[in-house]
């Protein structure tokens, strides 16, 4: 896994300053940034993706039972998805500290 | 056996550009580059060459587009002048800084204004610090065989530079010398296809080009400086080779009947050969004069200069361009910043000379001489003027 | 668009990413989502060149990456020529043998600074050389990475940094330049607008782009909830009413012919768009109603090219 840059002796930097890891900024919790986080109402969801393909931080996933989940690692509490929810499945609470 | 043939200096450059199996080509016309475009154009619509020739919208775009084949893999060669460098010059810091080892050739000329077409190093000296091996060529023949020297030397993996040839602008590009071409499974030898370390394809999903917190920054800022003084011994090597090949040994600073001279005379580019016949007379006369000439301007020939000049008195430094309101032309900054932690070093007289095509004689340089040797004499020791202007 | 679709046809979308969740961009930015549903078009077989500014920014702090295609940013105002680059270096080298034959799309990637203001040149030149490429504008209509300032693309009536709504002018005092019909013009095979909150009609334009030619340009409406003042929870329904209310028309030109992809019998009227953005606050009556004329006006100006077909 790449070092955070603070790490980084001169010697290793890469020719070019390529990064050599595709998509290593995953590692990235950008889920910290939220006051709100979507909570789906499962009963009232019809699989229909919009809350997935919408979000803009790649945070839904499709889980094993066809529900598309937020990863809360990433989600950044935007509430895109439970504005869009056809059925209003997804709702936004207030993320504890 | 190698042909020897009267050509103008911009064809010999194309037809190395040709020779080393460049892959892109893209420049923007600027006089006084033209004839070398206009040249490859020539021989890429006969089919005499494969590669892809694109007269662009603008420099900056000539010099992007190079960025981005040069990152695909692919050979990559431009060439400019003057305020066509000047737009592009932004480019070039970020040629350096992603390590792509793309060929320039600068035709020099002024930096305007007042506008105008001719020859001095004003361009050159803009871009001093961006990062490229940047070479000062004396004549046609140096500039036809830098074409193969800066590739080699580019794009060995422990160097990954991209190197600028600087020849003067008319002066040498608008000339026909004689030049020894240089036969092709030679240079097929000497110079093998680029092998990349790194390149942009789906095969292998690299991001270039990333942006650097200050956290960071000064790392990445010291890896490509310690890289580039490196580079030295590379391109100490690449010249031996090619000396080996060809016959002609070149290196970073060149003397001419200066092991013994109390006054030395120094130049970079195509005045050097003026010079150096401004040395014979001098020498004839009885005077104790010799001539020092800088070929390599970056990564600076620190060693070699020292060498070359501590043991002389004075030190005459021709400048072709003027630091506005600095401390006089770069090369002398560059060459006393070079001595200056000697206990015994010449005192350093500088003169701005041949500013935008004023033509430098062989009589002018004796006249630098006398005066900078009267100046220094009389304890002006670190004197700067710009020669020849009506007072 | 969405009513006509199906729902569920997002569920016949790859699952694939290709741009990395863990990216900086703000809470509900839409560039980011088209920069995500461009790449999700395109899949693997890319190489992206990228103008500095938002996307490169929140994607790219070394050694951190959230490309997993191959990525390659170098400057501000030179997108279309770096992909014009890696195009013909693509291309020569696939002709010299020295990688396999296969199909690698290049994307150019910019912004409306870039693509409207201190791209264009670059632009035009690299449409009319003609390279095989798709360039993608994520217009978010202002300099937002600098600090929302105005942009050639901004909206007439927009208040920004540059831009302000004083005592004596009221926000952006220019109209917003038709980038769209710029390229257009060039004659290039192929140039689209799209919105993610239409995500089916973007991805289907981005692989139409994928599949022809020669160049193609994108330009896509990229809500931005810092910059225009608005919650991001809107950022889709934002992007709907620009559609809807005839601001951002989406339309394709190819080879010349205009073609309306969604077309409404009646326009919904403009204030329903501009009262969710804080960055129209300012605006009179007067001047919503200039902006209402003239949105009208260019409308019924597309409706009738779709018409003629030119």
């Amino acid at each position: 896994m790449t070092k955070p840059e603070s790490e980084w002796t001169w010697k290793e930097i890469p020719v070019g300053n390529v990064i050599l890891e595709p998509g290593n900024a995953s590692v990235y919790r950008t889920g910290d940034w939220k006051s709100f986080k979507p909570i789906l109402n499962k009963e009232l969801c019809i699989h229909c993706g919009l809350c997935y393909i919408f979000c803009p931080d790649m945070a839904y996933n499709l889980d094993a039972e066809g529900y598309f989940i937020s990863d809360l690692y990433y989600c950044k509490g935007c509430g895109i998805c439970s504005k869009e929810c056809p059925t209003r499945a997804i709702t936004m609470v207030v993320e504890e500290e | 056996m190698a042909k020897r043939v009267g050509m103008e200096v911009s064809i010999a450059a194309a037809e190395a550009v040709k020779q080393a199996n460049v892959d892109v080509i893209s420049a923007y016309p600027i006089t006084p580059q033209t004839h070398i475009v206009e040249h490859l154009s020539e021989i890429v619509a006969n089919g005499e060459m494969d590669a892809e020739f694109f007269c662009v919208e603008s420099e900056h775009s000539a010099m992007s587009i190079c960025i981005g084949s040069e990152a695909t893999g692919a050979r990559s060669f431009t060439c400019t002048s003057a305020q066509g460098l000047a737009l592009m010059a932004e480019m070039t810091y970020i040629a350096s800084g992603l390590r792509l080892p793309i060929l320039m050739i600068v035709a020099n000329r002024t930096l305007s204004a007042p506008l105008s077409i001719w020859n001095d190093h004003s361009d050159a000296m803009m871009i001093r610090d961006c990062g490229w091996v940047q070479y000062f060529v004396e004549n046609g023949q140096e500039v036809y065989d830098h074409v193969f020297i800066s590739y080699r030397l580019g794009e060995d993996r422990n160097v990954l530079f991209p190197v600028i040839i600087n020849m003067d602008g008319f002066v040498l590009s608008h000339v026909i010398e004689p030049i020894e071409l240089i036969e092709q499974e030679k240079i097929d030898q000497f110079l093998p296809p680029y092998q990349p370390l790194y390149q942009l394809h789906p095969d292998q999903p690299i991001t270039m080009g990333a942006f650097a917190l200050p956290a960071i920054f000064a790392e990445t800022k010291k890896a490509q400086e310690m890289a580039l003084r490196a580079s030295m011994g590379k391109i100490l090597e690449v010249w031996k080779a090619f000396g080996d090949m060809t016959g002609r040994y070149y290196q970073p600073v060149e003397t001419y009947r200066a092991e013994d001279a109390e006054t030395l005379l120094l130049t970079m580019g195509s005045i050097g050969e003026t010079a150096s016949v401004a040395v014979d007379q001098m020498r004839e006369e009885g005077r104790s004069v010799g001539l020092v000439k800088i070929r390599l301007w970056r990564p600076f020939p620190f060693e070699a200069l020292k060498q070359a000049t501590l043991h002389a008195k004075n030190l005459v430094v021709i400048d072709r361009a003027v630091s506005v309101g600095g401390p006089g032309g770069p090369v002398a900054s560059e060459v006393k910043a070079a001595i200056y932690g000697e206990p015994i070093r010449p005192s350093v007289y500088n003169f701005a000379a041949g500013i935008s095509g004023r033509d430098v004689t062989p009589f002018d340089f004796i006249k630098m001489v006398d005066k900078a040797e009267i100046e220094i004499e009389e304890g002006n020791k670190e004197g700067f003027e710009i020669y020849g202007v009506r007072e | 668009m969405i009513e006509n679709l199906n729902v569920f046809a997002v569920r016949t979308l790859t699952q694939k990413e290709y741009f990395a969740p863990g990216h900086r961009s703000c809470q509900g930015c839409a560039e980011a989502l088209a920069v995500r549903l461009v790449c999700k078009a395109l899949g693997r077989n890319i190489i992206i060149a990228s103008a500095t500014g938002c996307m490169e920014i929140v994607s790219s702090p070394f050694p951190f990456t959230s490309w997993k295609v191959p990525w390659f940013h170098c400057a501000f105002e030179n997108t279309a020529a770096v992909a014009s680059g890696i195009e013909v270096g693509l291309k020569v080298l696939m002709r010299k043998g020295r990688i396999p034959q296969k199909k690698i799309v290049t994307v150019g990637l910019a912004g409306d600074g870039g693509t409207a203001d201190i791209g264009l040149q670059a632009l035009s030149g690299a449409l009319e050389r003609g390279h095989d490429f798709i360039y993608v504008c994520t217009d978010n209509e202002a300099y937002m990475n600098t600090g929302i300032q105005r942009s050639s693309s901004t909206p007439f009536g927009a208040s920004t940094t540059t831009s302000p709504a004083g005592k004596t002018k009221m926000g952006q005092i220019t109209w917003k330049k038709n980038m769209a019909a710029i390229a257009a013009a060039h004659n290039i095979p192929y140039v689209a607008t799209a919105c993610p909150s239409y995500p089916m009609d973007l991805i289907q334009k981005v692989k139409k782009a994928a599949d022809i030619k020669g160049a193609a340009y994108i330009h896509i409406l990229s809500v931005c909830p810092t910059g225009w003042r608005s919650a991001p929870d809107l950022s889709i329904k934002l992007g709907r009413l620009a559609v809807e209310t005839g601001t951002f028309p989406l339309y394709e030109v190819e080879h010349g012919k205009y073609h309306l992809n969604i077309d409404f019998p009646k326009l919904k009227p403009i204030k329903e768009y501009i009262k969710l953005q804080g960055r129209f606050r300012h605006l009179t009556e007067e001047m919503i109603e200039e902006i209402q004329t003239r949105i009208t006006h260019d409308y019924e100006q597309l409706k009738e090219r779709d018409k003629r077909g030119f």
